[in-house]
C-alpha cells in the first residue's frame, strides 16, 4: 500500500461528525408501500415512460427507456401496480418531471431477467451494455451515466481507473460501511470496470480516516494488481479532479474531462452496482443511504429502494428528533435542501441529513481576508467572481474561470462574512448559460 | 405537503459554515494587542490608558456616526472600529493633547473608512490614515509629546551618552538620533561614539523590552511579538506579510550603507525600533488593504520593507513604517491584478 504524499491545493477540514453512523452495520429499510420514481435521476436526457397507470410491474422492471445518447433506463424498485404517471416537481431541481408512482403489492417479486450470468467471457462492450441497461449512474452524488464514462473516445486513451472511496463529505458513512461489509463484491465490480476499460492500472483511493475500510479492501485485492491508496482526510478529497491530482499528480485541464489525462473515476458504490449488473443482470433499484443529522432520533445506514419517500426512512430511524428545519439530500457541503419530506430517495442520494436549526447568518461585506482563495481547490478567486456576478459582469466571471467552479462549498464554508458564494456562483453559471455569454 | 408543519428551509449548499466570523477575527486582533496595551499602561501609566480608551471610544462613536450618515447598518461592535481606535491610539505619543485621538479617530473612521463604503471597502488602513493626517496637520503635537516610560528613559540614549551629545538627546527617539546623526554630536567628539551608544546591546535591550520612549503601543517589541505570533499560530493573519516585511528590513540594513557600529547590532536596531513590529504584524496585515494571494502578500511585505528603509535612510522623516504601509495599500489593487492564483488545470504563466 502506498501512502501518497501528493495532494491537491486548498480544501478544508470541517468537523467530520461521522460518529453517529460509522460503526452501524447497514440495515435493510422496510419495503416502501409506494415509490416515486422521477424519470430524470441522472445527468443527461431523462428517460421516457414506457408504463401507464394500472400497469403491473415487478422489482427491476423497466419503467423508463433511455431518452437520448447520454441517458439510462429507469427501473421499478418494488413490485406492484403503477398508480400514476404524472409531472411532479423534481426533488432536487424543482422542475416538473415525469414521475412514475408505484403502489407496492408487498411481494417484492423480481423480474425474471435477474439471474446469475456467465461472466468469465464478458467482452468490454457487453459489460458496458449491462451497465447501461441496469440504469447505473455515478452513486457518489453527481449521477452521471456510468456507461458513458466507460465509452472513452479513441483519441483519449484511458490508462488508469481510480475507484473513489474517499467519502469526504461530513456525516456520510454509506460508502464507508459498504467497503467494510461488501469489500469482495466491490473489488469484483472494480474488475468488471477495469475489463470494460481495458486498463491495467487500478487505484482504489480511501481517506485515512477509514483505516478499517482500507484494510478490508486491501484483504480483497490480494492476487490482483490493484493498488489501495491511503489519502489524507481533507475535503473535497473525493472531488474527481482533486482525487486525480492527489493520486497521479495529473491535472484535468480547465473545461476538460478526466479522460483528457487518461483517467476514469468511479465511486465504490457504483462499482458494487456494476458487479450486480454484470453478474446478476440486476438493475440499480436500491442503494445505501446514510440517514443522519441532529434532527434524526436514531441515525442509520440503510439499504433503500430508490423512490422511497424520505419520511418513511426517517420514521424507520425513530422519527424526527425535534422539529426539522432543513432536510438535505446528500452531504452538508454539496447536498441539496429538500422542500418536503415526501421527496423520494434517488439513485444519487448518498445521505439524508436533518437539521433542526439551520441558521441563516446574514451576509456582511467582504473584508478581503482571502480565506476563500486559500481554500478553493480549483485555484479560483471566489471573492472576485462574486463581485463580478453581483455587478452582472458575466463575461468577466467567465474569463476568470467561473465555469471551473466545482461547487464544493469550501469558500462559503470558510467565509467569515458568511457570503453565499456558491449560491451566487450557481446563479452566475445559470446566467452565463441563459445569456450565452 | 402536510400543512400543519412549518416550511422547511431551502437554501443553496453548503449547509454548514465555519464558526469564524468577521467580528471574531477583528476581536482576535484586539485580544492579541492586549499584552501590548497592558505593557503601555505599565510604561506610561494613566496617560496611555486615557489616550487609548479615548481613541477607541471616538472611533466607535464616529464609525457609528458615519454609518448613520450614509444610511448603513450600524455595526460598530463588530470589532473593526475598536481595532482602528486601538491601533490609532497605539500610534500616538503618550503625552498628546486629548483632542488628538478624537480628531484622528474621526478622520480614520469617517473619511478613510465610511467615505469609501465602510468595512471592506476602504483602500487604505484607517488607523494609519488617521495617524498620517495628524502628523501632517499637527506635527508639533505629534512629535514632541513623549513621556519617559517606567523603568526607562525618554531620550534615545543612556545618560552616559550626554557627554558626547547635545541637548537633542533629551527629546529624540532612537530613529531620530540615527537620522540627525553627527548634527547631535558635540564638537570635538567622534560621531562613531554616538552610533556605538545607539546600537549598543543596552539600547537594543531597552528597545526590545519597551523601556525606550516612543508611541504608546510601539515601545515593546517583545509584547508585540507575542501577540503577532499568536495571530499567526491561530491563522488569523498570514505569516507572509510580517515575515517578508521584517526580512526585507533586515536584508536592506545589511546591504545598504549606514552608520553601522556593528552589523548585527545595526540590523537589530532597525528591526526593534520605531513602529516596525506594530506595523508589520498588526497594520500591514489588515485584510481589507493588503493583497489577496500568497504571492501578492510576499510582494506587499517586501514593498513595505523597501519603502520603510528608503524613508528611514534617505527620507525626510526618521520613521517610514506608516507611509510605507499606506503606499503599499494604494498599490494593492495593482498587486492583486498581477498575482492571480493559478487556476487548476491551466498552465502557469511563465
Amino acid at each position: 500500500m502506498l501512502k501518497f504524499m501528493l495532494r491537491f491545493r486548498g480544501g478544508i477540514h470541517p468537523r467530520e461528525r461521522k460518529e453517529a453512523t460509522e460503526n452501524k452495520p447497514i440495515e435493510v429499510a422496510p419495503l416502501p408501500s409506494r415509490v416515486y420514481l422521477p424519470l430524470s435521476q441522472h445527468l443527461g436526457a431523462p428517460s421516457r415512460a414506457v408504463v401507464k397507470k394500472g400497469d403491473r410491474v415487478f422489482t427491476g422492471s423497466v419503467i423508463g427507456e433511455p431518452g437520448g445518447a447520454v441517458s439510462v433506463p429507469t427501473h421499478s424498485s418494488i413490485s406492484g401496480t403503477v398508480a400514476d404517471v404524472v409531472d411532479l416537481p423534481h426533488p432536487l431541481t424543482g422542475r416538473l418531471t415525469t414521475t412514475v408512482i408505484i403502489e407496492s403489492d408487498g411481494n417484492d417479486t423480481m423480474v425474471t431477467t435477474i439471474q446469475e450470468q456467465h461472466t468469465a467471457d464478458l467482452t468490454p462492450q457487453q459489460i458496458i451494455d449491462a451497465v447501461r441497461n441496469a440504469g447505473i449512474v455515478g452513486l457518489g452524488g453527481a449521477a452521471f451515466p456510468t456507461f458513458f464514462k466507460l465509452m472513452s473516445p479513441k483519441d483519449k486513451p484511458v490508462d488508469t481507473l481510480i475507484i473513489n472511496g474517499c467519502e469526504c463529505e461530513p456525516y456520510l458513512t454509506a460508502d464507508h460501511r459498504l467497503m467494510l461489509e461488501k469489500p469482495a463484491e466491490i473489488v469484483e465490480g472494480v474488475s468488471f470496470l477495469a475489463r470494460a476499460l481495458s486498463v491495467q492500472n487500478v487505484i482504489i483511493a480511501i481517506e485515512d480516516n477509514k483505516q478499517n475500510a482500507i484494510e478490508a479492501i486491501q484483504e480483497n485485492v490480494a492476487g490482483k494488481n490493484f493498488r489501495v491508496v491511503k489519502l489524507k482526510t481533507k475535503y473535497p478529497q473525493g472531488a474527481e479532479k482533486q482525487l486525480i491530482k492527489a493520486c497521479l499528480n495529473r491535472e484535468v485541464p480547465s473545461g476538460g474531462l478526466p479522460a483528457d489525462v487518461g483517467c476514469i473515476v468511479q465511486n465504490v458504490g457504483t462499482s458494487l452496482a456494476v458487479r450486480n449488473a454484470a453478474r446478476f443482470n440486476r438493475p440499480l433499484y436500491e442503494r445505501v443511504v446514510t440517514i443522519t443529522g441532529p434532527g434524526v432520533k436514531e441515525p442509520k445506514n440503510l439499504w433503500v429502494r430508490v423512490g422511497t419517500p424520505v419520511r418513511d426512512l426517517i420514521e424507520f430511524c425513530g422519527g424526527y428528533n425535534g422539529q426539522p428545519r432543513k432536510i438535505i439530500n446528500g452531504g452538508p457541503m454539496m447536498g441539496i435542501a429538500l422542500s418536503s419530506d415526501q421527496a423520494p430517495v434517488l439513485k444519487g442520494t448518498s445521505g439524508i441529513l436533518v437539521f433542526n436549526q439551520a441558521e441563516e447568518p446574514s451576509e456582511q461585506d467582504c473584508i478581503r481576508c482571502a480565506r476563500c482563495i486559500q481554500v478553493c481547490p480549483m485555484g479560483l478567486s471566489p471573492t472576485r467572481l462574486n463581485y463580478h456576478i453581483r455587478a452582472k459582469r458575466f463575461t468577466a466571471a467567465k474569463n476568470e474561470h467561473l465555469l471551473d467552479c466545482i461547487e464544493c462549498g469550501c469558500c462559503s464554508y470558510v467565509c467569515p462574512a458568511k457570503i453565499r458564494l456558491v449560491h451566487n456562483f450557481k446563479f452566475g453559471k445559470a446566467e452565463i448559460a441563459r445569456l450565452k455569454v | 405537503m402536510d400543512e400543519t408543519k412549518p416550511t422547511l428551509l431551502v437554501t443553496s449548499s453548503p449547509h454548514i459554515t465555519s464558526p469564524v466570523t468577521v467580528s471574531k477575527l477583528m476581536w482576535a486582533v484586539v485580544i492579541a494587542l492586549l499584552p501590548t496595551f497592558a505593557g503601555s499602561i505599565y510604561f506610561y501609566g494613566f496617560k496611555a490608558l486615557f489616550i487609548t480608551v479615548l481613541s477607541i471610544a471616538s472611533a466607535l462613536l464616529f464609525d457609528a456616526l458615519g454609518q448613520r450618515l450614509f444610511g448603513r447598518k450600524i455595526t460598530v461592535f463588530d470589532g473593526s472600529a475598536a481595532l482602528t481606535g486601538l491601533l490609532l491610539g497605539f500610534n500616538l505619543p503618550p503625552n498628546v493633547p486629548w483632542w488628538i485621538p478624537v480628531v484622528g479617530s474621526a478622520f480614520a473612521t469617517i473619511v478613510a473608512k465610511q467615505f469609501f463604503g465602510g468595512l471592506g471597502h476602504n483602500f487604505i488602513n484607517p488607523a494609519l490614515a488617521g495617524r498620517a493626517f495628524l502628523v501632517a496637520s499637527w506635527p508639533t503635537q505629534m512629535t514632541t509629546t513623549w513621556l519617559a516610560p517606567r523603568g526607562g528613559i525618554i531620550p534615545a540614549l543612556p545618560p552616559t551618552a550626554v557627554n558626547i551629545c547635545t541637548d537633542a538627546v533629551t527629546s529624540a527617539t532612537p530613529l531620530n538620533v540615527l537620522k540627525q546623526g553627527s548634527k547631535l554630536v558635540l564638537p570635538n567628539c567622534d560621531p562613531q561614539l554616538l552610533y556605538q551608544q545607539l546600537e549598543s546591546w543596552s539600547t537594543l535591550k531597552r528597545l526590545f523590552l519597551g523601556t525606550t520612549g516612543g508611541c504608546i503601543g510601539e515601545t515593546s517589541a517583545l509584547l508585540l511579538l507575542i501577540g503577532g505570533i499568536l495571530l499567526i499560530a491561530t491563522k488569523v493573519i498570514d505569516w507572509r506579510i510580517p515575515l517578508c516585511y521584517l526580512l526585507t528590513v533586515a536584508a536592506l540594513a545589511l546591504i545598504l550603507p549606514g552608520h553601522k557600529a556593528g552589523l548585527l547590532n545595526y540590523i537589530l536596531f532597525h528591526l526593534l525600533s520605531g513602529g516596525l513590529m506594530l506595523g508589520a504584524f498588526y497594520m500591514a496585515t489588515d485584510y481589507v488593504t493588503s493583497p489577496l494571494t500568497a504571492r501578492g502578500r510576499i510582494i506587499f511585505g517586501i514593498g513595505c520593507g523597501v519603502l520603510t528603509m528608503l524613508i528611514r535612510l534617505w527620507g525626510g522623516y526618521p520613521e517610514g513604517v506608516c507611509y510605507s504601509i499606506l503606499l503599499m495599500n494604494v498599490a494593492t489593487p495593482l498587486i492583486d491584478r498581477l498575482t492571480p492564483p493559478r487556476v487548476f488545470g491551466t498552465r502557469s504563466k511563465k
